[in-house]
């Protein structure tokens, strides 16, 4: 008998670390002899700390439980009997079993840092397939699935890889940004907490694809957790020959680290990272050149998110196709997309593309925490749209939500009730790209400054009709205007709450109770 | 936190030697001297501009830059609180009151900690927090107590 606890961040956080210590404590006590194994979540945050046993039927599971209803379920797990915390075949679960999880299919299941385990479920032989085909083959196969920058720009990764591949340098760079600062994501965060090596596969490929020796993993400085896990995992893979010299026993050779960030949510913009890889402040560079020409230390860099690279061992080890045929249009293959806000069933949702807004939050999301309306949810992070119930129809597709006048983003969905304030929400975007601009391009630095005094005025009731228009002239400045997505993206959430509510803004109120 | 707010020119050198031979170590560098003295002090910026043959406005440029890195100490323990959209729309103006409130501690706020299924949220030294009420707030102040007498 095999015991689950899962060391994910987010279980830690409502006290898995205590269950786990209170199970190691009372197998001493009754000399009872198996092992616990510290594993990925599952996603399903409303249930965690969930306590997983494998038994003849499958995995079961008792959720939400603290460290003082551990004795009383190992009694019911021995016993064979009921507990209230149980939640039956965990497999079962209709929040999991709806899902085609792709990425995530060993997260949780797995124990996250054992690379037999990885091999076991499938793991590295989306690299040994690289090794047999070569890198011009590999690059094409990545192209040919349609993968898509999973970061938020949805850019095609097989492009980027072809540019990387194409340029000539003594030395090239993998860079996997994991600075995943957007409100409402945490996929990056689960991979790394619970299936390291597979990132630590995709970025290898990447690196025999495109010719580059040495990679980066960039990691916010606020997951402590998703640093240990990584930097645990990658020694063990320098010891299994998943890193060095000689990746697995070929000719090829790839090595990584991982570099921590210091706190500035602008450093996930791409170019910016570049510049904080190398020791500056994170400004954003203009582009051209592109990184893949001019990147790393001025050498040709493939410049990914984690949930893009993660994807790419299942890309080679199953076929371009088998990854192609789901989604939607052109936005082929799942996309892991986070539930979270004031929602009753928060958690990470691997699909197809295509499902819509509406199922997500309703069905899946089991509609809000609080009981109360759904009023408006926001896509792809704090540079993203606010939509209301009337858009819950709109497919989970890039296209589809450009044309939205919102994006996927990172495919973080944060749901708010009837309770929230969307001028409130209007002025956060603009106070937050204020306190998160680089300084680099005055779009952004002095636009956010100036749209929050604006949106503060319209909350005051001063002029409200002209303070309104100066906002949507100044955000279609910011968005023409900036380097970066932060100043060009910031206008999103801004300007769907003037569009979708626009009651919240014609409600004269004190602001210092808004702010 | 065990950490130590005063420092010599030979604890800067020592963390300088660690990354001796990494590519774009200032990061990193500034990270380590941010964790071992709770702030990075004015007093080490030009020897580590010395030791990466950078202008002392280079240093002072990525220490002012990042917010992780501070110019002086906390002097109160610290407590990260989410203060985004997700921990909003679950609730966190609701309990930031109660922390801020706590002369003991220091509440610095934080967009996003990943736990936004889970929040609100908070962090203290490398430990996290979610679901927090009215009452575990209350309790993360005085773990943020416990930490710093640890």
């Amino acid at each position: 008998m095999k015991f689950f606890v899962p060391g994910d961040a987010a279980a830690c956080a409502v006290g898995a670390d205590e269950v786990a210590a209170e199970l190691a404590r009372l197998f001493g006590e009754r000399g009872i002899d198996a092992p616990i194994v510290r594993n990925g979540s599952r996603g399903m945050f409303e249930l965690e700390p969930l306590l997983e046993v494998d038994t003849k039927e499958g995995r079961v599971g008792y959720a939400r439980i603290s460290a003082a209803d551990v004795p009383a379920v190992l009694d019911a797990i021995v016993a064979g009997s009921e507990h209230p915390s149980g939640v039956g075949l965990v497999d079962e679960l209709p929040f999991l079993k709806r899902q085609t999880r792709l990425t995530f299919a060993r997260c949780g299941i797995t124990d996250p840092q054992s690379i037999e385990e990885y091999r076991e479920h499938g793991g590295l032989a989306g690299l040994e397939r690289a090794i047999a085909i070569g890198p011009a083959d590999t690059v094409e196969e990545v192209f040919a699935s349609g993968l898509r920058g999973r970061g938020g720009a949805g850019f095609p990764a097989g492009i980027k890889w072809r540019t990387a591949a194409a340029a000539p340098a003594a030395q090239k760079y993998i860079v996997c940004n994991a600075d995943e600062g957007d409100s409402g994501t945490f996929a990056d965060r689960m991979v790394m907490e619970g299936d390291p090596f597979m990132l630590i596969e995709g970025m290898a490929i990447a690196g025999l694809a495109v010719g580059a020796t040495s990679g980066y993993v960039y990691i916010r400085s606020e997951y402590p957790h998703a640093i240990r896990a990584m930097r645990r995992a990658i020694e063990t893979a320098r010891q299994h020959g998943l890193l060095g010299l000689s990746l697995l026993g070929s000719a090829f050779a790839f090595d990584m680290e991982v570099r921590v960030g210091a706190g500035a949510y602008v450093c996930g913009e791409e170019t910016s990272m570049l510049e904080s890889l190398e020791g500056r402040r994170g400004e954003v560079r203009a582009k051209p050149p592109l990184p893949a020409h001019v990147g790393l230390f001025g050498m040709p860099t493939i410049i990914n998110n984690v949930l893009t690279l993660a994807a790419v061992p299942f890309i080679l080890a199953e076929g371009a196709r088998a990854y192609a045929d789901f989604g939607m249009g052109r936005s082929r293959g799942t996309m892991p997309i986070q539930i979270a806000g004031n929602v009753r069933n928060g958690g990470l949702f691997e699909t197809a593309f295509g499902i819509t807004l509406g199922e997500l939050v309703d069905e899946i999301g089991g509609g809000t925490l609080s009981g109360r309306p759904v009023r408006a949810v926001q896509v792809g992070g704090p540079l993203g749209a606010y939509f209301p119930p009337s858009e819950f129809h709109l497919p989970f597709d890039y296209e589809t939500f450009a044309a939205a006048d919102g994006l996927i983003g990172h495919a973080g969905i944060v749901v708010f009730d009837d309770t929230v304030d969307m001028a409130k929400m209007a002025r956060f975007a603009m106070q937050f790209c204020a306190a998160e601009s680089c300084g680099k391009c005055t779009p952004c630095r002095i636009g956010s400054v100036r749209g929050l005094e604006t949106i503060d005025r319209i909350i005051a009731g001063e002029d409200v009709e002209a303070n309104r228009a100066l906002v949507e002239a100044l955000c279609e400045t910011m968005k023409f205007g900036s380097l970066c997505a932060l100043g060009g993206f910031t206008p999103y959430p801004v300007l769907s709450a003037l569009r979708h509510f626009p009651e919240d803004f014609a409600k004269a109120r004190d602001v210092e109770t808004v702010s | 936190m065990g950490r130590r707010e005063s420092w010599t020119a030979a604890d800067i050198e020592e963390i300088l030697r660690r990354h001796r031979d990494r590519k774009g170590a200032l990061l990193p560098i500034l990270n380590d001297v941010q964790a071992a003295f709770d702030h990075v002090p004015d007093g080490a910026v030009p020897i580590i501009a010395e030791a990466l043959n950078l202008s002392r406005a280079e240093v002072h440029g990525v220490v002012t830059f990042y917010h992780d890195l501070k110019r002086t100490p906390h002097g109160r323990p610290v407590v990260k609180l989410c203060r985004a959209e997700a921990c909003q729309a679950r609730g966190v103006d609701r309990i930031a009151p109660l922390l801020e409130g706590d002369e003991r501690i220091e509440v610095e706020t934080v967009y996003c900690l990943g736990l936004c299924a889970s929040g609100p949220s908070a962090m203290v030294g490398e430990e996290v927090f979610a679901r927090l009420d009215e009452d575990s707030v209350r309790r993360l102040a005085d773990r943020a107590l416990d930490g710093a007498s640890a």
